[in-house]
């Protein structure tokens, strides 16, 4: 657990970066610091690894004050993480990885074999081992840096914007990949980020920063997005939040009918000899020779947001439920998704004033 | 002039391998000195423009007055090798101080900050990251001293210690071409295996430098 108490930051001439800055950041868990540019979000990350000094207040990691220990012990204990990387140009891969390790005491030989061991599990193969940062494209250096980070498995990680500079594609998957990796070792990581959508997609609580160096919400994402706690948060996690935090309900909650219901709608479900969906006929489709296709179909283990988003771009405003084997088991028409999701609200106000 | 370097060869090899001694000591030096001196201009920034000015200065005084005037300074005798040995590192450390500071100043700040946050202290940070990352501006501020050290030395033969110098010497005074010819092919020659050997070290040294410059 890492304690931010009453941490206040005032760089020499300015105003206050940090201010008054208290939470708990879970162990095991990614917490992601989010905010504008300017809020502080990174000035509070670094202050983990002492890189800042509090101008008042203390950090504690499991209790004890980060300034109770010698600095670079401190550090060579916390993994750390940065835009676009930051390899060592004049150093191949594995002794990029290495750096840790070696710096940690191990001979050269150990350093090696626990960066190589690294390597395969961020998934770059033994033939990068040799290769220089140069001759990397973006994507796999940032995963150098991750692996770099967790050499010497240490239980806090420290990561500043370590996806945002790589383009999208490569983004998302190195997003699912950390996610994964995330899972096997359950390191206690503060992410500072300023996409909300990253903060929503990896953590397990999200701190919301304003400038000024306040932090305006602390919450796990679907409390943000459903409980914003005041207009600046509703504004800065987005518009279409509402439907975002449709992510966070699988789809086996909304009630289902049989396919036969779809008459009401002025339509006909047609199915192949196995019960899998061929598409739509009737009034509804304007009476086609040829059955009309789905556009796709959800399993109960989807999200709502999946449902909600068939229900709006099916051809007749049904979305198609179907079991493990293909086969259709229920539809979900528009006007029962728009009573289940009034329900819900009603639930979540509940639980709001409880 | 074969003929010329038949009948003299012990006489020109003697002046080469003085001229070698005369001109690479003083390079060793500077290089021990100008290390811990860009260190400083580094560590302490407010040294930095200072350290330039001086070096300036230093490098600016001609070399013949510096030969005569060491003597005086540090009481060695005036036809002592010591003085140029003297004189030309004072020359290596002006040029190579400056690029030993500009050479650590051009490492990427990130960089170092990364490496601070990784948990290396100062001085095998200094060792282990920004020196091998300075070393290409180094090495291109040594092959510079190298040669211009090369080419001072000869300067030496006019207060009588001069390597190849004292061919040229010799040729003037006895109004004689060869000797002086033989003794600038010789001093060119050797500058540019000079060069050329701190090429091959820095190609061994940072083969990572040349990725770079193609890649980004």
């Amino acid at each position: 657990m890492i304690t931010f108490d009453e941490v206040v930051k005032v760089f020499p001439g300015g105003s206050a970066a940090v201010d008054h800055l208290s939470m708990e950041l879970p162990t095991g868990k990614i917490t992601v610091f989010v905010g504008p540019s300017g809020c502080g979000k990174t000035t509070s990350l670094r202050m983990i690894n002492r890189m800042i000094t509090p101008t008042s207040g203390r950090v504690l990691i499991d209790g004890q004050d980060v300034t109770a220990q010698d600095e670079a012990t401190l550090r060579r204990g916390i993994g750390y993480v940065i835009q676009h990387a930051g390899l060592f140009p004049h150093r191949t891969v594995v002794d990029n990885v290495a750096t840790v390790p070696l710096l940690l005491g191990s001979s050269r030989r150990e350093a090696r074999r626990a960066a190589l061991e690294v390597l395969e599990r961020v998934g770059l193969p033994q033939s990068f081992a040799d290769r220089y940062p140069a001759q990397l494209s973006g994507g796999q250096q940032q995963r150098v840096g991750v692996a770099r980070a967790l050499a010497a498995d240490p239980p806090v990680m420290l990561m500043d914007e370590p996806f945002s500079a790589v383009d999208p594609v490569v983004r998302e998957s190195l997003q699912r990949e950390f996610l994964r990796l995330q899972a096997e070792l359950g390191k206690t990581i503060a992410l500072v980020t300023h996409d909300i959508d990253e903060a929503i997609k990896l953590g397990d609580v999200v701190a919301v920063f304003r400038e000024g160096g306040r932090l305006a919400q602390f919450g796990t994402p679907r409390e943000l997005l459903e409980r914003p706690a005041d207009a600046f948060v509703g504004e800065f996690v987005g518009r279409d939040r509402g439907f975002r935090s449709l992510s966070f309900d699988t789809a086996d909650s909304v009630p289902v009918r049989p396919p036969g219901d779809a008459a009401e709608d002025g339509a006909e479900l047609v199915l192949d000899p196995a019960g899998r969906p061929l598409g739509w006929l009737g009034p509804a489709v304007g009476s086609p020779a040829t059955p009309v296709p789905t556009g796709g179909t959800f399993s109960s283990t989807d999200t709502l947001r999946a449902v909600t988003d068939l229900a709006i771009s099916s051809p007749v405003g049904i979305a198609v439920r179907v079991g493990p084997d293909g086969a259709v088991d229920g539809i979900v028409r528009h006007h029962d998704l728009v009573d289940h999701l009034a329900s819900r609200r009603g639930r979540s106000g509940a639980e709001r004033t409880a | 002039m074969i003929d010329y370097l038949q009948r003299n060869q012990e006489l020109v090899l003697e002046a080469l391998g003085e001229h070698v001694v005369l001109a690479l000591l003083p390079v060793l030096i500077g290089i021990v000195v100008s290390l811990p001196l860009g260190y400083l201009g580094v560590r302490f920034p407010r040294l930095y423009q200072p350290m330039v000015n001086v070096c300036g200065i230093l490098y600016s005084i001609p070399s013949l007055a510096l030969f005569v005037i060491l003597p005086v300074v540090i009481g060695t005798k005036v036809l002592s090798p010591v003085n140029i040995v003297v004189a030309l590192s004072i020359y290596t450390v002006a040029l190579l101080a400056r690029t030993v500071a500009d050479g650590l100043r051009s490492v990427d700040r990130t960089l170092t900050d990364a490496a601070t946050a990784m948990g290396y202290r100062r001085i095998r940070r200094l060792f282990g990251v920004e020196l091998p990352l300075a070393l290409p501006v180094v090495l291109a501020g040594l092959r510079v001293a190298t040669v211009s050290n090369i080419s001072l030395v000869s300067v030496g033969a006019l207060i009588g210690v001069g390597g190849l110098g004292a061919l040229f010497t010799r040729g003037f005074q006895l109004f004689y071409a060869e000797p002086i010819i033989v003794g600038v092919l010789l001093s060119v020659l050797l500058a540019g295996i000079a060069d050329l050997l701190i090429v091959l070290v820095q190609r061994a040294l940072t083969p990572w430098a040349r990725l770079s410059a193609g890649r980004v």
